[in-house]
């Protein structure tokens, strides 16, 4: 069944929001949203690093992402101006990359696949490195569920209830890293962080907890996968953004609804 | 058997003496009122008490197997995470639904559990806070200025429900105050904080007072008591200074410096 290639992009698309669903719950609640950007624009940089140094892509993507994402928590702690050292490193890492790739001799790379993903090539490889990707990444968020939640209301309730804040932070970093790195071949480095936060932003008006939130996440974003691709196929329109404009729609449809359901 | 101690605490942060010399021991069962002007390190205090941050100098102790329940200055709810004040209570240990309900009750607030902690009030929002700070059976409650956006009925209610908790459940009470002059009238020792502790004692009974009650009225029922005391001496190191009879605190000019009024 993974030889038909819909099939296959369909596999990957689910797993993608199978990961995107509960981290980009994360990446709402916390207001990462930018953070989500720096980190997915980083990946560009990582597939320059990768191609020159013949390492395999998802590592490199993996690599760099997880140092721009120490990066910019680091900076932040620090008290630097968040909003504005994520603006400059989002795009710089971005621009950077783009020069990086444009300077690898006898290599010809799909600019337009990196930017806005290839889903319809995923390979036989690549769907076992977006379930594995997403398959970590959900047990990372099950097994810290409770600390994740707690910290990310409140870091001194979280810090008098003995945990550490510092360290949950950090598994939100690696799971991001981990997320980019699995959703670049899917989405590209542009839309990612729209994969995290669009389809949290719909669940939100469709939540009383934070688990129905993830989960309601999990369900916008794999709907979305499907309607996105069939609608590429009819269409002929690019499948990535495709996606992205089904959960686009999703969203505006659970502002508009949300009005209407009793609290 | 002495709960919590600290032992010639000072704490600095970003280069700045915040606290020097602060020595305090909690007993079970007290109610200790901890009042200052802003910046004197009240909150710093308490967040070095709950080992958030870690001391320049001195010690803190706690008695072994020491169960205690915080409830934060305050806590911001974002709209973005949808919360119940039931599935609150769960974070991060989880507790059962009669547990639950239980807290919630002898809080005042039986029926918070299914509703959004973001349509709260500030004072059921507190409520819901001590609720979940009582789960675990605290020896200690840790509260800094639970009060602080509540109106004085609200104050003084929130104070009974404290005086009433210490009664049922025998737990020591440490809390912060953001009135210099109004207290917990429930509370064994004031401690006036400025840097390092200026004076401690009793809070005189104010409920019959003719002045609190052209003020206030009646009506909050004894909750509430006026903490009489001086600032009636400075810290600067040229400046020779007084002090108020209970004043017992180290003068040195080296300590003083540092504990320079902000």
């Amino acid at each position: 069944m993974f030889d038909d290639f819909l099939t296959r992009a369909t596999l990957a698309g689910l797993g993608v929001a199978l990961a995107t669903g509960p981290l980009g719950a994360f990446v709402v609640w916390r207001r990462m949203a930018y953070f989500g950007d720096a980190t997915s624009h980083a990946a560009i940089l990582g597939v320059a690093l990768a191609l020159a140094l013949s390492l395999p892509i998802g590592l490199g993507t993996m690599l760099v992402a997880l140092a721009m994402a120490l990066t910019v928590s680091t900076l932040a702690a620090r008290g630097w101006a968040v909003d504005t050292t994520l603006g400059v490193l989002a795009h710089s890492a971005l621009a950077f990359g783009l020069v990086a790739i444009s300077f690898l001799p006898g290599v010809r790379v799909d600019l337009s696949g990196l930017l806005f993903g290839d889903i319809l090539a995923v390979s036989k490889h690549d769907l076992a490195f977006v379930w594995g990707g997403a398959g970590v990444i959900l047990a990372l968020l099950m097994w810290r569920w409770q600390a994740l939640l707690t910290s990310t209301l409140s870091e001194d309730l979280a810090h008098a209830s003995g945990l550490n804040p510092n360290r949950e932070r950090l598994v939100l970093t690696i799971a991001l890293a981990i997320v980019v790195a699995v959703a670049l071949k899917i989405v590209g480095a542009l839309l990612i962080s729209a994969m995290l936060i669009i389809p949290a932003a719909a669940a939100r008006s469709l939540s009383r907890s934070p688990e129905s939130m993830a989960l309601f996440a999990i369900l916008i974003g794999g709907l979305s996968v499907l309607a996105g691709l069939q609608t590429s196929l009819h269409f002929d329109t690019p499948a990535g953004p495709s996606i992205i404009a089904v959960a686009a729609l999703a969203f505006t449809l659970s502002v508009l609804i949300a009005p209407f359901k009793s609290r | 058997m002495t709960l919590l101690a600290a032992q010639n605490l000072s704490v600095r942060l970003g280069g700045t003496d915040i606290l020097s010399g602060i020595t305090l021991a909690l007993e079970p069962g007290e109610i200790v009122t901890i009042v200052g002007p802003n910046g004197s390190g009240k909150s710093t205090l308490l967040r070095a008490l709950l080992g958030l941050i870690s001391p320049a100098k001195g010690t803190v102790t706690r008695a072994k197997s020491l169960s205690i329940g915080y409830v934060p200055q305050r806590l911001h709810i974002d709209r973005p995470m949808p919360m119940t004040a039931r599935r609150f209570l769960s974070l991060p240990k989880r507790c059962t639904d009669a547990q639950a309900m239980d807290a919630l009750t002898r809080c005042g607030v039986a029926d918070a559990g299914p509703r959004q902690l973001a349509d709260l009030s500030g004072g059921q929002l507190q409520r819901v806070l001590l609720a979940r700070a009582l789960l675990n059976q605290p020896d200690l409650l840790i509260l800094d200025e639970p009060t602080q956006g509540l109106d004085q009925p609200g104050e003084a209610a929130f104070y009974t429900l404290i005086a009433e908790v210490r009664r049922d459940t025998g737990a020591a009470v440490l809390l912060v105050s953001h009135d210099l002059h109004v207290v917990m009238a429930a509370s064994d020792r004031v401690i006036c904080l400025n840097g390092h502790i200026c004076c401690e004692g009793a809070p005189d009974v104010v409920r019959e007072a003719p002045e609190y009650r052209a003020l206030f009225g009646a009506g909050t029922q004894g909750a509430l008591a006026l903490y009489r005391h001086d600032h009636d001496h400075s810290h600067g190191p040229d400046t020779p200074h007084e002090h108020g009879p209970n004043c017992d605190h180290d003068h040195t000019p080296a300590s003083a410096k540092k504990a320079a009024h902000v």
